[in-house]
């Protein structure tokens, strides 16, 4: 099986050098659903951040989809973003555009034909159960609405890798199975890895799943 | 209203630029204009014991426009009465030649000097009269006017200037998540900043067209005419063409330039 994600000795710490993550290596393969693990401040957005290139190595080595974190430039960085999809748990959708809009946002950054970006945005939507609702803007819907937007747009593109950073951390318990059904399905129809991030794995996960936990800074596989 | 309130500032700001700029630009026109008066009243006289040639004279120092001889026949003509004939007859033949002598452009105190002293090189020529110290006054009196005109201009520079900047601060504040959500899904920065440079550019060419419509209507109207008339110039307020390339150039660049640096350093949220 193809590795997706390659970490060999990966290090990471912010600008005022304190370590967050040591030393550690482990690998993802391509269609894995990983759930990483751990306590609030013990790196798991950190590391999701060094995924898709907001925090690049201190030391070691770390690649993503093939491409090669380590020191690399805007051009390659935004290259890989292009197929990556990012979920986050306040969504980071764009205020001031309509729902359709926002889930269109990878695919006009891809490039993609107008009438082809339109159809898909139409098919995620109803996908997500959101078709009725295209016109209106995000501050306009619920919480559990507005991240299953923010589903749809990481999908938009058929990204390699769905990146979610505790996509349910702010939903009810209906909104967030529903997000868990969304992501599953990408893994399990989609073929797409998925790496979430979250403090609870759920209890009604169908689909196999790897899991990372993250303890003083170093990364282990629960098994 | 918050993105109208911002749109207000810019725009504003922008006016306030341009609108200095123009009211310099009258000032300019109007200083050009009345020097251009000063020049063809002002005039040195000289006095030379032979006839003086217009041809070697303008050959020799460029700045002589013309050389034109004043006839004493008027003074001559006053003194009939009181003298004979051969008393005339003799003064007719001994008077000196007198010349007015017309410049190119409205001379700084300088180039009086400088040509005067040049003059009185010349054998023939006895006597310079520069009226030097009216000239100087005059002269002073501009340089003045035109040096508090570009201080006070350049002074609302600055200040719109920094306005302008803040305005921008404010805008990359607003305009900073989008930025940073599209940067998450590669965008390049030429994508990541086109709302950026959309507003500035929209901002610019309102502005340039408020300041176009407002000097337009001053122009059309004609109320300043009368404060040029009594100074004996004649001011074009506005050169539709000129002036309204000169607003849309600087508005845009300003804007551009300014929209850039913000771009340039903005930075992706870790």
């Amino acid at each position: 099986m193809d590795k997706v994600i390659i970490a060999k000795d990966l290090t990471l710490s912010y600008n005022n050098n304190e370590t967050i993550i040591n030393p550690s290596s482990f690998d993802i393969n391509s269609g894995d659903f990983v759930f990483i693990t751990g306590a609030s401040g013990s790196g798991k957005s950190t590391l999701l951040k060094s995924l898709y290139g907001a925090l690049p190595p201190k030391k070691g080595e770390l690649s993503v989809g093939g491409v090669v974190l380590n020191n690399i430039s805007s051009k390659k960085l935004n290259f890989l973003r292009r197929h990556v999809g990012i979920v986050f748990q306040d969504y980071k959708l764009i205020r001031e555009w309509t729902i359709e809009k926002n889930v269109m946002l990878p695919l006009i950054i891809s490039g993609y034909a107008k009438d082809v970006s339109e159809l898909q945005v139409q098919k995620l939507l109803t996908h997500v159960k959101l078709n009725h609702q295209l016109g209106k803007y995000p501050l306009e819907l619920s919480g559990g609405e507005q991240q299953r937007v923010a589903m749809a747009r990481a999908l938009a593109h058929n990204p390699i890798i769905i990146l979610a950073d505790e996509p349910t951390g702010n939903l009810d318990d209906y909104s967030s199975q529903v997000i868990w059904n969304l992501l599953e399905g990408a893994c399990a129809q989609l073929k797409t890895t998925v790496v979430v991030v979250t403090h609870h794995i759920p209890e009604t996960m169908k689909v196999d799943y790897k899991h990372f936990h993250i303890e003083y800074g170093s990364i282990y596989e629960v098994t | 209203m918050k993105s109208l309130k911002s749109h207000f500032s810019l725009i504003a700001a922008l006016f306030t630029i341009l609108f200095t700029i123009q009211v310099y630009q009258i000032l300019d026109r109007s200083i050009s204009s009345y020097e251009e008066n000063l020049r063809a009243n002002y005039s040195m006289v000289v006095i030379a014991t032979s006839t003086l040639d217009e041809g070697p004279i303008k050959a020799r120092f460029p700045l002589v426009r013309s050389l034109d001889e004043i006839s004493p026949d008027k003074v001559i003509k006053r003194l009939e009465k009181d003298m004979d004939k051969t008393s005339l007859g003799l003064l007719r033949a001994t008077i000196p030649k007198f010349y007015k002598l017309s410049l190119e452009h409205y001379p700084q105190p300088e180039e009086v000097d400088m040509l005067s002293s040049k003059l009185m090189n010349l054998k023939s020529i006895k006597k310079v009269e520069s009226f030097s110290q009216t000239h100087d006054q005059i002269y002073k009196l501009l340089v003045l006017y035109k040096g508090v005109t570009q201080i006070f201009a350049f002074a609302i520079f600055i200040v719109t200037m920094l306005l302008i900047a803040k305005e921008m601060r404010i805008w990359q504040f607003q305009h900073q998540d989008r930025m940073n959500i599209m940067a998450l899904f590669g965008a390049p920065m030429m994508l990541r900043s086109a709302v950026l440079f959309r507003l500035a550019i929209m901002d610019a060419i309102i502005a340039a067209v408020l300041v176009i419509i407002s000097f337009s209507i001053i122009s059309a109207n004609g109320w300043a005419e009368p404060y040029f008339a009594d100074i004996n110039i004649h001011v074009n307020i506005f050169n539709y063409a000129q002036d309204s390339f000169l607003h849309f150039g600087i508005a845009l660049s300003l804007s551009t330039i300014l929209a850039s640096l913000l771009i340039l350093t903005h930075k992706e949220e870790v």
